[in-house]
């Protein structure tokens, strides 16, 4: 397969990918549910609100109530998808996560939009760049965090099937769709590039950004293998100790702290099976600001060229 | 049961209260004494349930424990009332036992449908579970106990609003107003004003009951299910007295988390009639 067919078709944001899976996954089950905290909008639920409204609840502005109308919606039969920024989806609601749903082994979708610096003019306040970590900290939580609209319609319906707690990240703007027709299956990583280099694994927005690295570092002669690892948790580790016992070298690239994210639980399999030479493409230990989308990357370097100085770093 | 039986079985629940604090030298003995009437009478009287267990409880009543820390007489009813065997209660709160400290679904102790013990998400979690049984066309109630120290947790609230917003008519929540919390009287650490004008004013049905009499126990529970299916959620004021039924720890939040060594044990015991024997 040539890596050739990964070409941005259309812009979509991954939010328009999960309105639709949600939409879809709820035709399909009449236990899912929908709750949300007065982002209906935002979150691309409204149309799955049309179609079934008595299957969804407005929760007003309190995610801890929802949050825990949700594990009681789990315990009698639901599966509940709860919608609201990433920010209120984890970090303003920690506790009541880990009590009434991880540690409760309740079956909620946590469905979180709007996460890292992409969101943009909101600034820091909104722009949560700790949530993969919080999130990956909890036993028993699964973490994806899709790559585009297509991805995230795939992972919206999928874990409808997956039984636990799921944390499903995705963003607010417009980004390129490439991976339409690309398998998804939760715990899998993805190749989209053979190459015997580096490794590259990228997850959320940043494998588009990967992806165009790729192009520029092939033109100068440098083979790159890229993987997509959507799902932070469980990681495929499988996945990642092949690509990585052929290059030697690897660089993650994530829209989120350093600390914490893909590229720690990245770097724990390589400290124990695999030692080897790694660089991160993450936020150094720093809150974001208002901006542009694309000028807020290229700040807090999470911008091509950035991805392309790692790989040429770690390959010294 | 009916009262006679009732309140012999209240006597047993609390001499399981205090033998299982005093055997691991720790948990909740003074809030658990106070609502064990009430426990008992829910468990033995009022609840429609099925055994064994299952999570879902289609078409049984559900009740949620919001103040985990009570979890002495919450296991002792459970136990008694056949989710588990008796015996069990030996383990509480020691290694690899499914009676933690604090309840837990993780366990799988029967019985226990949400983890509680980090206060003020109980009543979230049962309103929605009240929500898909209505949902689901399933006319059972769906019960939830809290504390009044718990009351200062901003999540109650949130919930308390929501209820009436969804006129979850079918959820039944009692507070456990003895009016102690661990730092000392309500009053004191963080006053909680006119509870039943707080509740009219988000649109509840308030109850009042005195929660160590079993026969007002009994009635107010029933006069709570005869208010339900008329579009307001219900509340149940329970004035409680923490430690009631052993002389030495009612009234006072010394006892609220502090466990009775032997001798305080003896004299505990001799003051609760054994009735349907220990475990």
């Amino acid at each position: 397969m040539s890596w050739d067919i990964f070409q941005s078709t259309k812009k979509s944001a991954t939010r328009n990918g999960f309105g639709e899976g949600f939409l879809e996954a709820g035709r399909l089950d009449s236990r899912i549910v929908g709750l949300c905290a007065d982002l209906v909008g935002s979150l691309k639920m409204d149309a799955f609100e049309k179609e079934f409204p008595d299957r969804f609840f407005q929760t007003g502005i309190s995610e801890a109530n929802m949050i825990g109308m949700a594990a009681g919606m789990a315990t009698v039969g639901k599966i509940p998808y709860t919608g609201t920024f990433a920010n209120f989806s984890t970090g303003r609601v920690y506790d009541q996560i880990r009590q009434s749903i991880a540690y409760s082994d309740k079956n909620v979708k946590i469905c979180a939009s709007h996460a890292g610096v992409t969101l943009g003019e909101d600034g820091a306040t909104h722009q949560i760049l700790e949530d993969i970590g919080l999130m990956k900290m909890l036993p028993g939580m699964t973490v994806i965090n899709p790559a585009d609209a297509h991805q995230t319609k795939e992972a919206a319906k999928a874990i409808a099937n997956w039984n636990g707690p799921v944390y499903l990240r995705f963003g607010r703007p417009d980004w390129p769709v490439f991976l339409e027709n690309q398998p998804f299956e939760i715990g899998k990583g993805l190749v989209l590039k053979e190459g015997i280099d580096v490794s590259i694994f990228a997850t959320g927005h940043m494998l588009w950004q990967a992806l165009e690295a790729c192009r520029e570092l092939e033109k100068q002669g440098i083979d790159c293998e890229l993987i997509n690892i959507h799902t932070i948790k469980p990681l495929d580790v499988d996945c990642i100790l092949k690509s990585v016992r052929k290059t030697n070298k690897v660089v993650s690239c994530e829209e989120h702290q350093r600390n914490g994210g893909l590229g720690d639980s990245i770097a724990q399999i390589l400290v124990q099976h695999h030692p080897c030479r790694q660089e991160y493409v993450a936020v150094n230990d720093s809150f974001g600001e208002s901006g542009k989308p694309m000028e807020l990357l290229l700040k807090y370097g999470l911008g091509v060229e950035d991805v392309v100085k790692a790989v040429k770093k770690v390959l010294g | 049961m009916e009262l006679v039986e009732l309140k012999r079985m209240a006597s047993q629940v609390r001499r399981d209260i205090v033998r299982q604090t005093n055997q691991c030298a720790s948990g909740h003995p003074g809030g658990s004494l106070g609502c064990a009437d009430f426990l008992t009478a829910l468990y033995f009287n009022v609840l429609n349930k099925k055994l064994p267990f299952q999570m879902k409880g289609v078409g049984e009543d559900l009740f949620f424990l919001s103040n985990g820390h009570i979890s002495p007489v919450f296991y002792s009813v459970l136990a008694r009332s056949g989710y588990f065997p008796i015996e069990e209660l030996n383990t509480f709160r020691k290694i690899n036992s499914r009676l933690q400290g604090h309840p837990t679904t993780h366990e799988h102790l029967p019985g226990v449908r949400i983890a509680s013990g980090s206060l003020g998400q109980g009543v979230s979690v049962a309103l929605g579970a009240a929500l898909a049984k209505k949902l689901d066309s399933d006319p059972a109630l769906v019960y939830v106990l809290t504390g009044d120290g718990e009351l200062q947790e901003g999540q109650i609230w949130e919930a308390v609003l929501a209820a009436a917003h969804y006129k979850a008519d079918n959820l039944i929540l009692t507070v456990d107003w003895n009016g102690q919390q661990i730092d000392g009287p309500n009053d004191k650490v963080m006053s909680l004003g006119d509870l039943p004008a707080k509740w009219s004013s988000f649109g509840w049905e308030v109850l009042y009951l005195n929660g160590n009499d079993m026969e007002d126990v009994l009635q107010t529970l029933a006069i709570a299910k005869s208010k339900t299916g008329q579009g307001k959620p219900i509340v149940i004021l329970m004035k409680t007295i923490m430690g009631f039924g052993v002389d030495f720890m009612m009234g006072s939040h010394k006892w609220h988390g502090v466990a009775p060594n032997a001798e305080q044990t003896a004299t505990a015991l001799s003051q609760l009639e054994e009735t349907y024997g220990d475990y």
